[in-house]
């Protein structure tokens, strides 16, 4: 009697087994691809690779990877920061052959690049967030982007064109990347006048549309009339403060389309320029440092194309600091700067420049800014 | 410089506000869920019913650039939903409960799935209507900037209540939802009955769901719900199947959810995690205060197996 | 004795064969739905099986990632002995690593030895979530408020504590841009099973399920949890301490749970952070109500499961399928399951198996609440 269940379950691996035989070869192109002596890389994203924000950066600077002959990518969203994201990595690895991986998410570093990097000292890990330090891992390297740059020529623009003088931030958390940003874009800001603030709402994690939406909304209504936010999908706030009439400046990605009233410029990742040279130094062999920091000179991050409601001083100016970024001489956290408590964080005569590792830890809120950190 | 700002006015303002505008999901899952509640049955799957309702109230919009067309369609996707959960939950031995976890996860797979492709594009948002001309202050105007849905809503609270208490269809239901036995020796098919109340229960969500894709926040993304599905079929349970009930929980939830960034936007800025917990901490806390486990809850259907 | 088994293996049997009839059903049905969307359903059949069962590698994968769901289920599976359906294993588990973590860094900074540090950790994170879901069974209980909807939102309530803990008082300050706690020393983590690069929580999830099967079904202890779930006034008619059974049942169940959150922070994260919260309590449910909330089914449903987790990535790598794929699919299989159930002793399809009548009223009501 039980036979039957037996050969039922015997029959269905056997043809199981048969099916993964026959199409192993025809369905799967990535034997012959690597049988060519190419490349093959893997793209990991947190969220989805099409949100307007983080991911889809990331995801167009993998789509300029696969214009390159012989690089073959491959990508897989939405993993999060467990197991789940070490186990991907090594099915990169094995089944696909990845010799070049980019975990595009902070998070995925420790533990899991470390723990992989260690056990496959032939592949490279290209992890975004800077997180490198000396005796981890050889092949592990750690790339970010000093995109405070871009948020302080936005702040620029947001400056002039604000009529309340009040300026919203909408952040997930208060981490130093966020504060970061949030300080620039203030410093930016109040370099037009001195006397705008900058409301600072936190959702409280990367993805909450509906908190995004109501914090927008709660800006408007205290007059606030320039937004912007760090999140991992600006969508919702660029296209809550279309409708509510705001200005706003974007982030990670070009929000243009989606605000055409509103949109002053943004500050964006500029991963297709990275991507390319970093495949173009593994595929020759070359040494690629630890850890690759840069800003608006070294084309890693850029500013989005003005709208056309941004006047002429404010393009003036922004133009202005943008060129003295770009040759290397603007300094943005340039003392004396106090925080919002009325400490003084930077003294007068210090002068923070860009790869100052104080800037790494930020913990404050500069003057001017109306939220806490905590 | 301050002339446009309120200050501290701001709070309970953007919480009014925010209770219309976050409210009228709630309102719409939760008077479809009183329905399919009191003919005895409760449907755990609207979560996903909500997200379906969106994403495809969200493509429809988009395709044929008729927001109200995509409300419609969205409606329909729920009916379908519903009609689901009800013909399972038809067959002997199951659960009902089961099946409606069941569906919250279809639900959510297949809105992921099929909404990849509309997670960029800008579809057409629902009009608003405004109600706020009087006023010269702009946070009252955009506060008193309200969606057709939620009127709708609130209007059918009322009608429900009256509809329940007075019509051949309300007593029906009630008898249905009180004891099988009794209907079926009525002449009511308890199955019918409970497949027409799960069915429109399933319309109500997917139209509550249009409204986040639609009009609040009005976008689709895959973090769009964040379960407010499920947490208006908790509503229905302290509401105790009353419809005017189910209109003032919601707009309480509504509010509630508005409090955190209100708050930070006047400069409370310690524990947001709590504040954007409060909803749930208020739900439980009426739940517990309205329970009880020596009597039956007031107005609960008896056939309902949540109370049982 | 004999007949007894026979008849407890015929009914495994039937289970099983219907379950894996459903599972069956439910592939061709998720491969009609991925070929209307233009996906050749072989390929995917093919990759799936490639990346959960196809090599060494994937079986660790699918066993590494089946190992916190066997812990959540038991969530679910418990209490629905007693007649109660829990969702908030979620909570329960986010709390016993918040609250593991909190211990493990305690105690390793006292110097406590390691099997001391771990032995704490499973203690706090047991006791955790084992409070969290216990006190869902005591509102039900002394308060009639439904154990399934306060489950729920007690877990959103403690995903909210995990978020203001590890970003406010617990936070490492030097934990810059992922807030987190403290990281536990290297030698108070718990390692892998020897010659596997699977932690050990496999062995304690497997362990776990054994033995609440054997509590469930074969002690004094279970045959009374499940006579309250059969029906609660014939219990208390009988005597037993209805009460107690039900606090006792859900504490064990929300500390299964909550052990999976302190094997997540000891063997895997390091930590406490917002990522413990990652969705393992809410596939537990599913995987429960597969395994007809039976322990020991349990183990191959999450190892299923795991499997299919598993396969995701590939499906989305070669196919370019969106991710919510491996969700449709689980969504496919519980309803087309769940619609099995009723076929299950009625239809009698699979005519080669004895028919079975339940012995007690406690057997039926163990096949899942009313």
């Amino acid at each position: 009697m039980s036979n039957k269940l037996e050969i039922s379950r015997r029959s269905l691996l056997l043809s199981g087994a048969v099916g993964a035989a026959g199409l192993a070869v025809s369905s799967l192109p990535f034997g012959r691809a690597l049988a060519a002596g190419s490349l093959s890389v893997g793209f990991i994203y947190v969220g989805p690779r099409d949100d307007y924000g983080y991911n889809q950066a990331h995801a167009q600077g993998a789509a300029a990877l696969k214009k390159l002959p012989g690089v073959k990518v491959t990508e897989e969203e939405r993993v999060p920061e467990t197991v789940d994201v070490e186990k991907t990595m090594e099915s990169m690895i094995n089944l696909d052959g990845a010799k070049l991986i980019f975990p595009t998410s902070f998070g995925y570093f420790d533990p899991y690049v470390l723990k992989l990097a260690k056990k496959y000292p032939d592949v490279t890990f290209m992890h975004c967030g800077g997180l490198w330090k000396e005796g981890e891992p050889d092949n592990a390297h750690s790339y970010f982007g000093y995109i405070d740059e871009a948020e302080y020529l936005s702040g620029i623009v947001a400056g002039h064109a604000t009529k309340s003088k009040k300026l919203g931030f909408i952040a997930a958390k208060p981490i130093p990347q966020v504060l970061r940003n949030i300080n620039a874009f203030t410093l930016g800001a109040r370099s037009v006048d001195p006397s705008i603030t900058t409301q600072v709402i936190f959702t409280g994690d990367w993805s909450m549309p509906v908190k995004e939406a109501e914090a927008t909304n709660s800006m408007a209504d205290q007059g606030i009339d320039v937004v912007t936010c760090h999140v991992d999908s600006p969508k919702v706030v660029v296209e809550t403060a279309e409708k509510r009439g705001m200005f706003t400046t974007g982030y990670h990605a070009n929000q243009a389309a989606l605000a055409p009233k509103g949109y002053l410029t943004g500050a964006e990742w500029n991963w297709e320029v990275l991507y390319p040279s970093f495949v173009a130094d593994v595929l020759a062999g070359k040494t690629i440092p630890h850890l690759v920091r840069g800003g608006l000179k070294e084309k890693i991050v850029k500013t989005s194309p003005y709208g056309a409601m941004v006047g002429a001083a404010a393009r003036k100016q922004a133009d202005a600091v943008k060129a003295q970024l770009e040759a290397g001489t603007f300094v943005i956290f340039k003392g004396p700067i106090k925080d919002n408590k009325g400490n003084t964080v930077i003294a007068a005569s210090v002068s923070q420049g860009q790869t100052d590792i104080a800037l790494e830890s930020m913990s404050y809120l500069v003057e001017g800014v109306i939220g806490s950190t905590s | 410089m301050d002339e446009t700002s309120i200050g501290w006015w701001g709070v309970p303002l953007a919480i009014f506000a925010g209770a219309i505008r976050i409210s009228t999901p709630f309102l719409f899952v939760s008077l479809g869920e009183m329905v399919t509640e009191k003919s005895g049955r409760i449907n755990l799957g609207l979560e996903g019913t909500l997200i379906m309702g969106a994403m495809s109230g969200y493509g429809i919009a988009y395709l044929t650039g008729s927001p109200w067309l995509g409300v419609l369609v969205a409606g329909l996707v729920g009916i379908a939903f519903g009609m689901l959960h009800a013909g399972i939950c038809s067959l002997p031995k199951v659960n009902d409960i089961a099946v409606g976890i069941a569906l919250m996860l279809l639900g959510t797979g297949l809105a992921f799935y099929l909404g990849k492709p509309l997670v960029q594009p800008q579809a057409p948002n629902l009009p608003s209507i405004n109600f706020g001309w009087w006023s010269d202050l702009q946070q009252v105007q955009s506060a008193l900037k309200i969606n057709a849905l939620f009127i709708i809503g609130v209007v059918l609270a009322p009608v429900f209540l009256w509809a329940l208490r007075n019509t051949r269809w309300g007593l029906i239901l009630r008898i249905v939802g009180d004891s099988s036995d009794a209907a079926r020796a009525m002449g009511y098919s308890p199955l019918a009955v409970r497949l027409a109340a799960t069915a429109f229960g399933g319309f109500m969500a997917g139209v509550g769901g249009s409204f986040l894709s639609l009009y609040y926040p009005g976008s689709w993304n895959e973090g769009l719900s964040s379960g407010q599905g499920i947490t208006a079929v908790a509503l229905v349970i302290f509401a105790r199947w009353n419809p005017m009930n189910c209109l003032w929980a919601s707009l309480l939830f509504g509010g509630a959810s508005a409090l955190g960034p209100a708050l930070q936007s006047v400069g409370v800025t310690q524990g947001y995690y709590l504040f954007n917990a409060a909803p749930y901490v208020l739900t439980l806390l009426i739940l517990v205060l309205s329970s009880s486990s020596h009597r039956h809850i007031a107005g609960a259907p008896g056939e309902l197996s949540v109370t049982r | 004795m004999n007949s007894d088994l026979v008849l407890r293996f015929g009914a495994g049997a039937k289970i099983f064969a219907v379950s894996l009839f459903a599972i069956v059903l439910s592939l061709i049905v998720f491969g009609i739905f991925v070929a209307l969307s233009g996906v050749n359903p072989l390929d995917v059949y093919d990759l799936m099986y490639m990346g959960a069962f196809g090599s060494w590698f994937s079986w660790q994968n699918t066993l590494l990632r089946s190992a916190p769901l066997l812990l959540t289920a038991l969530c679910t599976a418990l209490p629905a002995q007693m007649g109660m359906v829990i969702i908030g294993g979620e909570g329960a588990f986010v709390l016993g690593g918040l609250a593991a973590a909190a211990a493990g860094l305690l105690l390793s900074d006292m110097n406590a030895p390691a099997l001391i540090v771990q032995g704490v950790m499973v203690i706090a994170g047991m006791c955790a979530g084992g409070a969290i879901i216990a006190s869902a069974g005591a509102l039900r209980h002394w308060r009639g408020v439904n154990e399934t909807i306060s489950s729920l939102l007690l877990s959103y309530i403690c995903i909210a504590v995990l978020n203001q803990m590890v970003e406010g008082p617990m936070r490492d300050p030097t934990s810059l841009n992922k807030p987190s706690t403290r990281a536990l020393p290297d030698w108070a983590m718990l390692g892998n099973i020897p010659g596997m690069d699977i932690h050990v929580g496999l062995i304690f999830g497997l362990l776990f399920c054994i033995v609440a099967y054997v509590l469930m079904f074969h002690t004094t202890f279970g045959f009374a949890a499940r006579m309250v779930g059969g029906n609660v006034r014939a219990a208390r008619m009988a005597g037993l301490p209805v009460g107690r059974l039900i606090l006792v049942v859900t504490f064990l169940g929300g500390a299964a749970a909550g052990l999976g959150g302190m094997i997540e922070v000891a063997a895997v994260q390091g930590r406490a952070n917002a990522t413990i919260a990652s969705g393992y309590g809410l596939t537990g449910i599913l995987v429960a109500f597969l395994a007809r909330q039976n322990p020991l089914i349990v183990i191959p449903v999450a190892i299923l499961l795991g499997g299919i987790d598993a396969s995701g990535g590939l499906l989305q790598r070669r196919l370019d399928m969106p991710d919510a794929s491996v969700v449709v699919l689980q969504g496919i299989i519980f309803v087309i399951l769940l619609a099995s159930e009723s076929v299950q002793g009625h239809l009698n399809i699979l005519g080669w198996l004895p028919r079975i009548k339940p012995r007690t009223s406690a057997v039926a009501a163990a096949k899942g609440a009313e």
